[in-house]
């Protein structure tokens, strides 16, 4: 172990049933140091954090904490935090209705009596020190977010701690909220302790950290100084795509001739709840466009707010050149307009019911109350969408939630096929699901798009985009920064206008 | 059930086993095996007639299908309110109350024990239902837009219920001395069969067209199993919550009218005492998730009788009626242990264990 470590992770080996989470993956801490953890989703950076916090055990690989001669052995959250190791979680585990210093100190005195006076007064110094302006007997309830987070963060470096890990810690601050836990976060490292810092977002990466450590596929990609690595290497390194790879990009990148006037979608200025900037958008009859950016940059909140999914907050929409109103799915729906959600077991399915069920929910909703799909008109449509998608399940009765992932998806697929939608949504339709599937499932849209269906395509894997779109819009931050058509549509394009800032992506 | 044919046969006892209308059939079989053995005469039936020299079934069973008729319509409505809340109401006694006392103040007005009906049957009992479907819709809507917990909110009719009804006749017991009153909780002169019974199939009709004829339920599964997917799908999970407590309010007013006519008055503070438990108890013993979700209709209904069966049974054996809750308890204990979904597992498992050594022992 080197001398300025705090902590090393060698070889490490995390297994779950039929997936390698983990493979030989090596991290490394040092002394006073903001480090990043980067990857796209699945590429393993919270079963690492996992194993490190002791939630998960390591199946493989060798773990060094300063202070300690040999390997540990971290079995359980408390042995990591003896260790030194302290988690804020992107969702604050405190408790709301105890005082703020209450918090820092619960469930850690030794013996039973407390000392409220000199407890209050304790966190009174240490919030002060550490610029976290809220005092130790204020209800935790009574404070902002962004407070409540740094007390999170309190709480753990009272502990002393040497390695503090931040999960996402940004996620639901506003950006001067951000900028007070960035100052926080510096006072820490002056300190020396260890950051490991795991976010989406790009700008604080490059703000803040000192060092990234990029995963992929559950391996290590590498190890970089921040000033060795600019915007667009970080990109195509989570993506995996070599930048020199643009080479043989495809010239039959496909074309869209538009054959009407008015686009079947326009919206202009939408906006929602979830805090993404106002953004326009149009489709036209059989056009395949998408959006892309990378994890949380608002690419989903984007088709959300097009489907009424989440709060409408503002714009007007077109459907066909007629100005329409549409806040809720219901209203979408009638419209012909179809959202096949990326969260498949939260928005998607409906658990216990069965495949059969599940196929005719949405055309059934339709039709009305009073209209029921009968017995049999069910089952052929079931068995049709069985055949036409190759859907692998016992039967018709079968619950959906006991079928893989992929073919849950293609259940939902079938469901909004049947109620044939003028304009398909598609919301990473092809994640977690096995490579012919996806091919599948790209060439459907192709076959739809053809026959006049509009098409919206979100992917994490951009050649995905790449083989059906004819148009990306590319989100950053939760803002629409771009619009790539035709030669413009090859990795690096794509990858400088994600990346943005240093590079001259912006089109 | 209609089961598709496309089903790949199951191991038949161990499928079977799962299926959740055998937790009430089960139950049901061990009460009648321990009546057959105790007593065989507890399943007799005789012919009699009664006080006003009509013809009439007398025995046991036909007590059950008698009494358990209010049990039996309150556990439709509680059924769907546990399957699209998941929770649920714990104020249809009280709203029995309620719902009966309307009836009382509008047959009666204001006189204690009128000459004549104020108004013809039919006009109290749809006043009483629309009232009882007003307090459903309170129910439904603090459920369904404030999200309070069914079992908090419906605590609060719990708690006034009662003295709401009360309150409704100026605290006064009004007595319906029109004898054409009685006929819908005991017997229409000439027909053998209790009233009740007739009143509660006519309920599981209804029922049963509204489950064959709209999708009802299928919205109020998919809404309890998933409310985010069931928006996205264009439903209102409010609205159905909404509309299944109006449903069981509706229940409450017909359950209301079947007591009332009974005793041809009322007594606020006893009246459907502690039915709510019942009803719940028949939902659950229905194999029904109390969490919501997927819900089987006649299974409730079953386990409604199943209920009143033991009730019946316990009364036979000259349980006291203080004492009977207590034993209601213990049997209460293990039939719900037996349903619950760890110990079904566990005996399926074990009947699966006990088939495939079966036949390698024949094998060897």
């Amino acid at each position: 172990m080197q001398k300025d470590s705090l902590l090393e992770m060698r070889g490490i080996y995390k297994t779950f049933p039929g997936v390698k989470a983990l493979q030989n993956v090596d991290f490394t801490l040092k002394e006073g140091e903001i480090h990043a953890l980067m990857g796209e989703n699945g590429a393993g950076k919270s079963t690492l954090i996992k194993v490190l916090t002791g939630v998960h055990v390591k199946d493989g690989g060798e773990i060094f904490v300063r202070g300690r001669e040999n390997a540990v052995h971290i079995n359980s959250p408390k042995q990591a935090q003896a260790l030194g190791i302290s988690t804020v979680y992107q969702e604050i585990s405190l408790c709301p209705n105890l005082s703020v210093a209450e918090n820092i100190f619960l469930a850690r005195g030794k013996g039973i009596g407390v000392n409220w006076r000199n407890m209050n007064k304790k966190a009174d110094e240490l919030l002060k020190e550490l610029g976290i302006n809220v005092r130790g007997s204020q209800q935790l309830a009574s404070c902002s977010i962004a407070v409540q987070q740094m007390v999170a963060i309190a709480r753990a470096v009272d502990m002393e701690c040497q390695v503090l890990i931040l999960d996402e810690p940004t996620s639901s601050l506003d950006e001067s909220e951000v900028a007070k836990l960035f100052v926080l976060m510096r006072k820490l490292k002056e300190r020396g302790v260890g950051i490991i810092f795991v976010t989406h977002f790009l700008d604080q990466v490059y703000e803040v950290c000192d060092k990234i450590t990029v995963l992929r596929d559950g391996k290590l990609v590498g190890e970089y100084e921040i000033e060795k690595l600019p915007r667009l290497q970080l990109v195509s390194k989570m993506l995996g795509k070599e930048l020199d790879d643009m080479a043989d990009i495809k010239n039959d990148s496909p074309t869209f001739k538009k054959t009407d006037d008015k686009p079947v979608y326009e919206g202009e200025g939408l906006c929602s709840s979830e805090g993404i900037s106002p953004f326009d958008f149009k489709i036209h009859k059989g056009e395949i466009n998408g959006f892309t950016g990378l994890l949380g940059s608002g690419r989903s909140e984007c088709v959300r707010t097009i489907f009424g999914a989440d709060k409408v907050t503002g714009g007007s929409v077109k459907i066909d050149g007629e100005p329409v109103k549409i806040t809720k799915p219901r209203q979408a729906m009638k419209y012909g307009i179809a959202y096949l959600p990326e969260d498949r077991k939260r928005d998607g399915i409906v658990g216990d019911l069965s495949v059969k069920d599940n196929i005719i929910l949405a055309l059934q909703i339709k039709t009305g109350f009073f209209r029921p799909i009968s017995k049999a008109k069910a089952l052929e449509y079931a068995n049709k969408y069985i055949d036409l998608l190759d859907i692998k399940t016992a039967s018709v009765n079968t619950p959906i939630k006991s079928l893989s992932g992929g073919n849950q998806q293609k259940v939902i697929l079938a469901r909004w096929l049947l109620t044939e939608p003028k304009y398909l949504i598609l919301d990473e339709p092809t994640r977690g699901i096995d490579v012919g599937t996806k091919v599948d499932i790209q060439k459907l849209m192709l076959k739809l798009a053809s026959e006049g269906m509009s098409v919206t395509f979100i992917s994490s894997e951009t050649d995905e985009m790449l083989r059906t779109c004819s148009r990306l819009l590319v989100m950053r931050d939760r803002k629409l920064v771009g619009e790539l058509t035709g030669d413009q549509l090859n990795q690096n394009t794509i990858m400088a206008t994600i990346a943005g800032g240093d590079t001259n992506g912006e089109q | 059930m209609a089961n598709n044919n496309a089903q790949p046969k199951k191991a038949g006892i161990a499928g079977l086993f799962r299926h959740q209308i055998m937790i009430p059939i089960a139950a049901l079989m061990l009460l009648v095996l321990f009546n057959l053995i105790a007593d065989p005469s507890f399943f007799k039936i005789t012919l009699g007639n009664n006080s006003d020299g009509n013809p009439v079934l007398n025995g046991y069973l036909i007590t059950i299908i008698d009494s358990g008729s209010e049990l039996a319509i309150l556990a439709l409505g509680m059924t769907l309110v546990t399957a699209a809340s998941g929770g649920q109401d714990i104020s249809v006694g009280a709203g029995i109350a309620i719902a009966g006392s309307v009836l009382l103040r509008v047959l009666c007005g204001t006189e204690t024990s009128p000459e004549t009906l104020h108004a013809p049957v039919i006009v109290a009992f749809l006043v009483s239902c629309l009232v009882a479907m007003l307090f459903g819709a309170f129910n439904g809507s603090l459920v369904a837009f404030f999200k309070i917990q069914p079992m908090i909110a419906t605590l609060i009719l719990f708690t006034a219920g009662r003295s709401i009804a009360a309150w409704i006749n100026n605290n006064q017991l009004p007595n319906v001395n029109e004898p054409s009153f009685s006929y819908y909780g005991t017997y229409i002169p000439g027909i053998p069969i209790p009233t009740p019974f007739f009143i509660a199939l006519a309920c599981f009709l209804v029922t049963w067209l509204l489950l064959r004829f709209t999708t009802l339920g299928l919205y109020v599964q998919s809404v309890g199993i998933n409310e985010k997917t069931s928006r996205l799908n264009g439903l209102n999970p409010e609205l159905i919550k909404l509309l299944t407590y109006i449903l069981l309010g509706l229940c409450v007013a017909i359950a209301a009218l079947i007591k009332v006519s009974r005793l041809q008055t009322i007594n606020y503070s006893v009246i459907a005492k502690d039915i709510e438990m019942d009803a719940i108890l028949a939902v659950a013993l229905g194999g029904n998730a109390l969490g919501g979700g997927k819900f089987s209709m006649s299974s409730s209904i079953l386990g409604a009788y199943v209920i009143q069966f033991l009730t019946t049974t316990l009364y036979k054996f000259q349980v006291k009626a203080d004492a009977l809750p207590a034993y209601k308890a213990v049997v209460v204990i293990i039939l719900v242990v037996m349903s619950a979904p760890a110990v079904r597992e566990k005996l399926s498992m074990l009947i699966k264990k006990l088939r495939s050594e079966k036949p390698a022992a024949q094998n060897s």
